[in-house]
C-alpha cells in the first residue's frame, strides 16, 4: 500500500521540479529581455506570454498534443530525428506543467524588473559592465523577491497540474501518474480512503515546500 | 482621495453585476418539464445522438439531454446525486453495481444492444499486427485500452487477453484510456501502435483506424438500460426505454454496428 503513495509522490516531485526549472529559465530570460527597452509589439507579446494563465488546462493540453504528438509538427520531427515521443512520458508531463507555470514566472518577473531603479543599472553601464553583467549582477539580484514569488507559484501550480498533464502524458501508474491523477483515479474507482490519504499527502508536501521557501526568504534579513 | 472613492464604487458595481449573473444562472432548474437526462456509455455517443433527434421528433413535448462518458464515471456521478433519469451502460457489471447501490429501478432494466471487441491499428501504421499474438512483438511499444477499473471495454479487453494468456506479457505496454473514445483517439492520432475498442467505435473512426482482428474470450458484451430510481420523470424515461427497444430504435443502433442483445 505504501508504494502506491510514494510512487506518485516521486513522479509529482520529478515533474514539478523539472517544470519549475524550465519555466524559471524561460520566464526570467524572456522577462529580462522584454524589460530592457520598449519595442514594437511588446504589449502584444506580453499578453501572449500570459495566455496560458487564461486558457483552460485541457485546451493547453490539447494544443500540446497536436504539436508534440507523433503526427504533430514538433512531435513528428522529434520522432524522425531522435526517435523519441513525448506523449505518455513524464517529460511530456513536465513540458505541460512548464507551459502552465511559465506565465506565473514571466508576469512576476516582468513586474519585478520594471521596479528596479534604472539609475543603478545605468551606473553599472557607465562603469563598463556589459548587458549580461548588468542583468545578472544588478537587475536580477534587485528583482529577486518578485522572481522568487513567481517561481514558487509556478512550482505550486506544477504540483497540482491535472488537465494538461492528463491530455499529454496520460494516466499511467508508475510512469506519469502524478498525485493529482492518482487522487482522480482513486475517486473514480470508489477507493475513497486511498484518495483521502493521497490528498493529505499532497497537502502536507505542498505546505511544507511553500512554508520552507517562505522561511528561506525571511532568512536573508 | 476622489479617485479612490471612484474605484470603490466601481468595485461595488462589478461585485453586484457579478452576483446578479451568478444568482440568475443559479435559478435555472436542473431539468425543465418534459426534459429527461440520459447518462450513456461513451460508445453509444453517435447512435444515441441520432436516436435522440428521432425520439424528439416523434415526441415533441420531450427534450433529451445526453451525458456521455465511461460507464464507471457515470455511475460515480449518479452516486453523488446527479439528476439523471436514464442510465445506459456498456456492461452488465456497472449496471449490477448501480442496482446494488439502489440507484436504478430494477424492474425497468432491459438489454437493448450488443457489441463485439476488436483490435485496431492506426490506418497508416506500418507495424504488422494481424492477431493478438503479434502484440507481443518488439515493434508494438504501446497498446491503448480502457482503464479496467472504470471502463467496460477495458474489462472485456483484460478478459480477452487473460483468456489468450497474453495479459502479463503485454502489461508493460498498456496505455490506459479514461473512456473508450479516448482509447480510440489515441489510436486515431497514431500515439499507440494498437488499441482495443468496440466494433462500433472502430466504425466511427473508419478513416483513421483499421480493424486488425476481432477478439474473443470474453463474456458477451450486452448493453443494459434502466430508469434511475431517483428520477422525477419516470413516465417519459420509461417511454424512451421503450423506443430504444422498438424497431425504430434498433434500426438506428444497427446502422451504427450494434447487434441485437444476446438475451439474458
Amino acid at each position: 500500500m505504501g508504494a502506491g503513495f510514494i510512487i506518485p509522490l516521486g513522479i509529482t516531485l520529478k515533474v514539478a521540479v523539472t517544470a519549475t526549472l524550465c519555466s524559471f529559465v524561460l520566464g526570467v530570460g524572456l522577462a529580462g529581455l522584454f524589460s530592457r527597452r520598449p519595442f514594437a509589439g511588446r504589449d502584444l507579446l506580453d499578453a501572449a506570454c500570459a495566455m496560458p494563465l487564461v486558457l483552460p488546462p485541457t485546451v493547453i493540453g490539447y494544443y500540446l498534443l497536436v504539436v508534440i504528438g507523433r503526427k504533430g509538427i514538433i512531435g513528428s520531427w522529434l520522432l524522425s530525428v531522435f526517435g523519441v515521443s513525448l506523449t505518455f512520458t513524464w517529460q511530456g508531463a513536465a513540458l505541460a506543467s512548464a507551459l502552465v507555470g511559465f506565465p506565473l514566472v514571466f508576469t512576476s518577473a516582468r513586474a519585478a524588473f520594471a521596479g528596479v531603479d534604472e539609475n543603478l543599472e545605468n551606473a553599472a553601464r557607465t562603469m563598463g559592465a556589459g548587458e549580461l553583467a548588468v542583468f545578472f549582477r544588478i537587475s536580477l539580484p534587485l528583482a529577486w523577491r518578485g522572481v522568487a514569488a513567481g517561481t514558487l507559484l509556478a512550482f505550486a501550480r506544477a504540483m497540482g497540474e491535472f488537465g494538461a498533464t492528463l491530455m499529454v502524458a496520460g494516466n499511467l501508474p508508475g510512469k506519469t501518474q502524478t498525485l493529482s491523477l492518482a487522487i482522480y483515479e482513486a475517486v473514480q474507482a470508489g477507493r475513497d480512503s486511498d484518495a483521502a490519504v493521497l490528498v493529505v499527502l499532497t497537502t502536507t508536501v505542498s505546505l511544507a515546500v511553500l512554508f520552507g521557501a517562505g522561511k528561506l526568504a525571511k532568512k536573508k534579513y | 482621495m476622489k479617485s479612490f472613492r471612484r474605484h470603490i464604487s466601481l468595485a461595488r458595481l462589478a461585485v453586484s453585476a457579478l452576483s446578479a449573473v451568478v444568482i440568475v444562472s443559479g435559478q435555472c432548474l436542473p431539468a425543465q418539464a418534459g426534459e429527461i437526462i440520459v447518462s450513456a456509455a461513451a460508445s453509444l455517443t453517435d447512435a444515441l445522438t441520432v436516436i435522440k433527434k428521432a425520439y424528439e421528433k416523434e415526441n415533441p413535448g420531450t427534450t433529451i439531454v445526453t451525458n456521455f462518458g465511461a460507464s464507471g464515471t457515470l455511475l460515480k456521478q449518479m452516486e453523488q446525486g446527479a439528476p439523471v433519469d436514464v442510465f445506459a451502460s456498456a456492461d452488465e457489471l456497472t449496471m449490477d453495481q448501480a442496482a446494488a447501490k439502489k440507484l436504478i429501478d430494477p424492474s425497468t432494466r432491459v438489454d437493448f444492444a450488443a457489441n463485439s471487441l476488436v483490435l485496431i491499428v492506426p490506418i497508416a501504421s506500418k507495424v504488422h499486427v494481424s492477431s493478438p499474438a503479434d502484440l507481443a512483438g518488439p515493434e508494438v511499444a504501446r497498446i491503448a485500452l480502457g482503464n479496467p477499473d472504470l471502463v467496460p471495454v477495458g474489462r472485456y479487453t483484460m478478459e480477452a487477453f487473460t483468456t489468450l494468456g497474453l495479459a502479463e506479457t503485454l502489461r508493460p505496454k498498456f496505455i490506459n484510456g479514461e473512456s473508450v473514445r479516448q482509447v480510440l483517439d489515441y489510436c486515431a492520432r497514431g500515439e499507440v501502435e494498437a488499441a482495443v475498442v468496440f466494433a462500433t467505435d472502430a466504425m466511427v473512426a473508419g478513416d483513421k483506424v483499421r480493424v486488425a482482428a476481432v477478439l474473443a474470450g470474453h463474456k458477451p458484451i450486452d448493453y443494459p438500460v434502466a430508469v434511475v430510481a431517483a428520477s422525477g420523470n419516470k413516465g417519459p424515461a420509461a417511454s424512451f426505454l421503450r423506443y430504444l427497444t422498438s424497431a425504430a430504435g434498433q434500426d438506428i443502433l444497427a446502422g451504427y454496428g450494434f447487434a441485437k442483445p444476446g438475451g439474458r
